[in-house]
């Protein structure tokens, strides 16, 4: 940290923390008007924090290591973030709505474990395996949904209780055995093949999560059902005084993240070449760190699937310059941790804005 | 509005509304009637029963007996979304406004309107450029053209202008009543005369409003006919000519004993 002394703590970590190199005092001023220029902007445009982390992250590790600016590795690290990009996304829709999904690694997992086996020890088609998973995820969302929506428990309570379901029956299933690639139908694992761009590789997998980010940038911003979702985690009893089905909302959110997190284990196995029940672990809190670092607010109500796809670029942008950096695995969840903490602190600090 | 006669038929009207909670009797025995065009407040103090009646009347509470009518036809409803279909705007006290969403949207809220053809029919598409346009024409027709900005976020407003958004809603869709519950209760005096003004230029538009209020200064200006609740049911109903508002107090906490209905 700089010896310097900036106006506000939250920004100078910031600052610190998303720069190895001694941090150019860029954002936090030295006097408060700039500070409050600052979080004005930032209220505005929630967006800009984040993308500003990710490009000096991006120049910060291409200083450390010219092999991180190059495109075999860019490719890899965006194959790396897929995954955990499109489980945010489920995960970004119930956060809006002031909720939380524990369970987010769960479905994806057991999904990708019952599309697995539905190909291989039932012997179906691919594309019959495939809907058939996704449609188990959706049904796993929408256990959330109703367990949230009808019997009105905490979604933290209802998901940690689904997320030790869903392991359990995970573990039942697949027997604790791996399904290998090569005993799949190639639908299964086409969402890893890739597509040569220059020296790029763009998975198919990738190209799915980024259309699926298009649609529900669109889906928020410009349909009612966003507007509702917004309006519902920003202030449920306002969003149903004035007329909007709450309910409704809330279930069709939980339902929608069941699917994503499905076509999340879908790309997964592409990713590993196999179905794995042991995988899966981290997703939950990766999922979590995507959409909190994308500067999406715990509170509900305020953020973007843009954030978040820049979030989970940071996660990975991060994971993989520390690593070709030499930074030892266990220092990478601290500094990943560190940088979860400073988004809160900042976001705390933006909701604070005065006008 | 002094000379109500019984040849008008009340635009809304509640006969014998109650409203029990196990042991609690939170309304008794709920009388009301609004005429056209006029500003009726409703007084009462804490306990008396006013709430209950306004939540039955707007839909947000279903009462165990007694009858609702709309323009003399019997209506029922069984949740606030019902109301509003038939007319009946009603801006709560805690606003009902989402603070993140700007102005356009929270004036259309749970009822936007799509763009013509396939956008708005198959991608679903919000015709936001019209939704904007409605709202600035609704905002200036009550006289809150000052807002600048219709996409400015209404947590970036005064408690006054989310008001004036929150009253220019339901003047705007409501048909037949607008119900304001405590509309001027977390307002500085500069904003809450807007607001009075506003209730006025709701009434100059022909709609009946029902203001519920413990502002008596407030009520004795706005209000065509005052209706006094007290225990449960309706004390009696006075006008800010016939009574002064230290009457009015001593009849609602029953210091005094209610005169006759003298409208």
């Amino acid at each position: 940290m700089s010896s310097k002394s900036p106006p506000d703590g939250a920004h100078r970590v910031a600052t610190a923390a998303t720069e190895p190199e001694p941090a150019p005092d860029f954002e936090s001023g030295h006097d408060d008007s700039l500070g409050l220029r600052v979080q004005h902007v930032l209220h505005g445009n929630p967006v800009l924090g984040p993308l500003a982390v990710l490009l000096v992250a991006i120049v910060a590790f291409s200083l450390v290591n010219t092999r991180f600016f190059s495109a075999p590795n860019l490719s890899l690290v965006l194959a790396q973030v897929t995954v955990i990009a499109v489980l945010a996304l489920g995960q970004t829709l119930i956060i809006l709505t002031a909720g939380i999904d524990l369970s987010v690694g769960a479905v994806a997992v057991f999904s990708s474990i019952l599309m697995a086996n539905f190909a291989t020890k039932l012997g179906m088609p691919g594309v019959l395996a495939l809907i058939l998973g996704l449609i188990c995820g959706t049904v796993m969302g929408a256990i959330n949904g109703f367990l949230v929506t009808r019997i009105k428990l905490p979604p933290f309570i209802v998901t940690l209780g689904t997320l030790t379901i869903f392991f359990s029956l995970n573990a039942v299933v697949s027997q604790s055995e791996t399904v290998r690639g090569s005993d799949m139908p190639s639908l299964m694992t086409w969402t890893g093949t890739t597509i040569p761009i220059g020296g790029f590789r763009l998975t198919y997998g990738s190209l799915i999560m980024l259309a699926l980010f298009a649609y529900f940038f669109y889906a928020l911003r410009s349909t009612a059902w966003g507007k509702h979702v917004y309006a519902t985690g920003d202030d449920v009893e306002s969003a149903r005084l004035a007329g909007i089905r709450t309910s409704r909302v809330l279930f069709s959110v939980y339902t929608v993240a069941g699917l994503l997190y499905a076509v999340g284990g879908w790309i997964l196995i592409g990713r590993l070449a196999s179905a794995s029940p042991n995988v899966g672990v981290d997703y939950n809190l990766d999922s979590i760190t995507a959409v909190v670092l994308g500067g999406t607010s715990l509170f509900g109500g305020r953020g973007s699937v843009l954030g978040t796809l820049i979030g989970a670029l940071i996660v990975g942008v991060f994971r993989n310059g520390l690593q070709l950096g030499g930074v030892e695995v266990v220092w990478q969840g601290f500094a990943i941790g560190l940088l979860v903490l400073v988004a809160v602190s900042l976001d705390q600090w933006i909701r604070k804005v005065k006008t | 509005m002094t000379t109500t006669t019984t040849t008008t038929t009340p635009v809304l009207q509640a006969k014998g509304l109650t409203k029990r909670y196990g042991r609690v009797i939170a309304l008794e025995s709920g009388d009301l009637e609004l005429y056209p065009g006029e500003i009726l407040a409703v007084i009462g103090d804490n306990g008396a029963g006013k709430t209950s009646l306004i939540k039955a009347l707007s839909g947000a509470l279903i009462p165990d007996s007694g009858e609702i009518f709309l323009d003399g036809v019997p209506v029922h409803f069984r949740s606030p979304m019902e109301a509003r279909e038939v007319g009946i705007e009603t801006v709560y006290q805690t606003l009902a406004v989402s603070p993140g969403l700007d102005i356009a949207d929270n004036l259309f809220l749970g009822r936007e309107e799509r763009k013509p053809g396939v956008l708005g029919s198959v991608f679903r598409m919000l015709d936001r450029k019209r939704m904007r346009e409605e709202a600035r024409r609704h905002m200036s027709e009550l006289g809150i053209g000052t807002l600048q900005n219709i996409g400015q976020a209404v947590e970036s407003l005064s408690g006054g202008q989310r008001q004036a958004v929150a009253v220019a809603r339901s003047a705007a869709f409501g048909s037949k009543v607008v119900i304001l519950d405590e509309p001027t209760a977390a307002l500085g005096v500069k904003e809450s005369n807007r607001v009075l003004q506003l209730i006025r230029d709701v009434r100059a538009r022909g709609l009946p409003v029902i203001l519920i209020s413990h502002n008596m200064p407030h009520v004795f200006e706005v209000a065509d006919r005052i209706h006094i609740q007290r225990l449960g049911r309706r004390a009696t109903v006075i006008t800010p000519k016939s009574h002064s508002m230290s009457e009015a107090v001593a009849i609602m906490t029953g210091a005094a004993a209610p005169p006759p209905r003298v409208a």
